[in-house]
């Protein structure tokens, strides 16, 4: 199933266009998956939260669609609940929204193809980056050849966002107020479901060691620096991990 | 000012596409510029990802210590133990992420009705 490489793989425009309609097919196809059902249980129990604070239909969605990170969505939910105004809303949603960053730039040298994939490309795909497509996309995307990678994970995208939509819509419509264990357990899956992902899409011991820091600071600097917490969780317990594991590696070089 | 804002119909909307979209996918618009010239085998790659990593390990521990809504009223202990239950599950199944996340969510309802039960 791999692409030729080197010269050979030149293709005519209309071949491009059709194999790269073939990866997108392919990317939607693969969400069909646990990943996707976990992520869709989540909004599911989000659309419940969302009821309770008096959001209407309509907001509930545009937020899942325009904003498509939980952690964010939930805490301008709160915003619109405490009533708090235009500018510290965005501020706390930035904040909460920082970790994407990183995320994205990890993302981008394994998407890219050098001198071809053109930059409104890539900002179009970044929307789609959330920590459901990222753990995939990092675990999966390294077996497909390079060509393929930027539409499939498109194709995924699209995909997942497409039918959590649907179903945060429909749950809203539903579900009158959960019950308490099964709201309960909803807000589980999510932590676990991360937990697990990210520890199978961890390729060097850096990456686990990076896991190991973050489980343990989150809570540390949530408590005493709340705001900027998940920043310095990974600023620091990131380059820690990096730097012992450099150490580990190859010594004071 | 945002009070005014909020009782209009539209009002709302533009709460979240400037407070929610934008604040948003400003974070991911940046990665794209910072992350076009890093090299799939550079060590600066290497950094980057233990910075993301950490990030969303942070956001995890932070879910599971300081849940919303409901969970918030079960014991800490019994969070921490259904999730531990389930990673170890994980790890025994040959790490197949389905396993991890039935076996935690059977220990925290299991455990939860007892509590109740015992109460």
């Amino acid at each position: 199933m791999s692409a030729p490489d080197g010269p050979s793989s030149e293709m005519v425009p209309g071949d491009a266009v059709v194999s790269t309609r073939r990866w997108m097919a392919r990317g939607a196809r693969a969400a069909i998956s646990i990943p996707a059902l976990i992520l869709t249980a989540a909004f599911v129990g989000y659309a419940g939260l969302a009821r309770e604070t008096g959001l209407t239909l309509a907001e509930t969605l545009a937020m899942t669609g325009f904003i498509w990170a939980l952690p964010s969505i939930v805490v301008l939910t709160g915003a619109f609940s405490s009533g708090m105004g235009l500018i510290p809303a965005a501020v706390a949603v930035a904040l909460a929204s920082v970790r994407l960053m990183p995320m994205t730039m990890a993302l981008m040298p394994l998407v890219k193809v050098p001198g071809k994939t053109k930059t409104w490309q890539l900002l179009i795909a970044s929307h789609f980056v959330a920590v459901t497509a990222w753990v995939y996309a990092m675990k999966n995307l390294p077996d497909l050849p390079r060509e393929g990678r930027l539409p499939f994970f498109i194709g995924f995208g699209s995909a997942v966002t497409g039918f959590v939509f649907c179903m945060t819509g429909l749950a809203y419509l539903l579900v009158e107020r959960l019950p308490d264990m099964v709201a309960g357990a909803l807000v589980l899956l999510t932590p676990v479901y991360f937990l697990c992902s990210l520890w199978g899409a961890a390729r060097l011991l850096a990456d686990k060691a990076a896991m190991v820091a973050g489980l343990a600071l989150g809570p540390v600097f949530f408590l005493f620096l709340p705001g900027l917490d998940l920043l310095w969780t990974g600023l620091l317990g990131g380059t820690l991990a990096y730097g012992i594991t450099r150490y580990w590696r190859r010594g004071l070089s | 000012m945002t009070e005014a804002l909020m009782e209009t119909w539209w009002g709302p909307f533009v709460v979240i596409l400037v407070a929610g979209w934008l604040a948003t996918d400003v974070w991911r618009w940046l990665g794209v510029f910072a992350g076009g010239h890093l090299r799939e085998d550079g060590e600066l790659l290497i950094w980057v990802r233990c910075v993301a990593t950490a990030l969303v390990a942070g956001v995890i521990s932070k879910l599971i210590l300081f849940p919303q809504g409901v969970l918030a009223d079960t014991p800490l202990a019994l969070r921490l133990a259904a999730a531990a239950f389930g990673f170890l599950a994980f790890q025994v199944s040959r790490q197949r992420v389905i396993v991890g996340v039935l076996a935690a969510e059977a220990f925290l309802v299991i455990g939860w009705l007892s509590l109740d039960v015992l109460r």
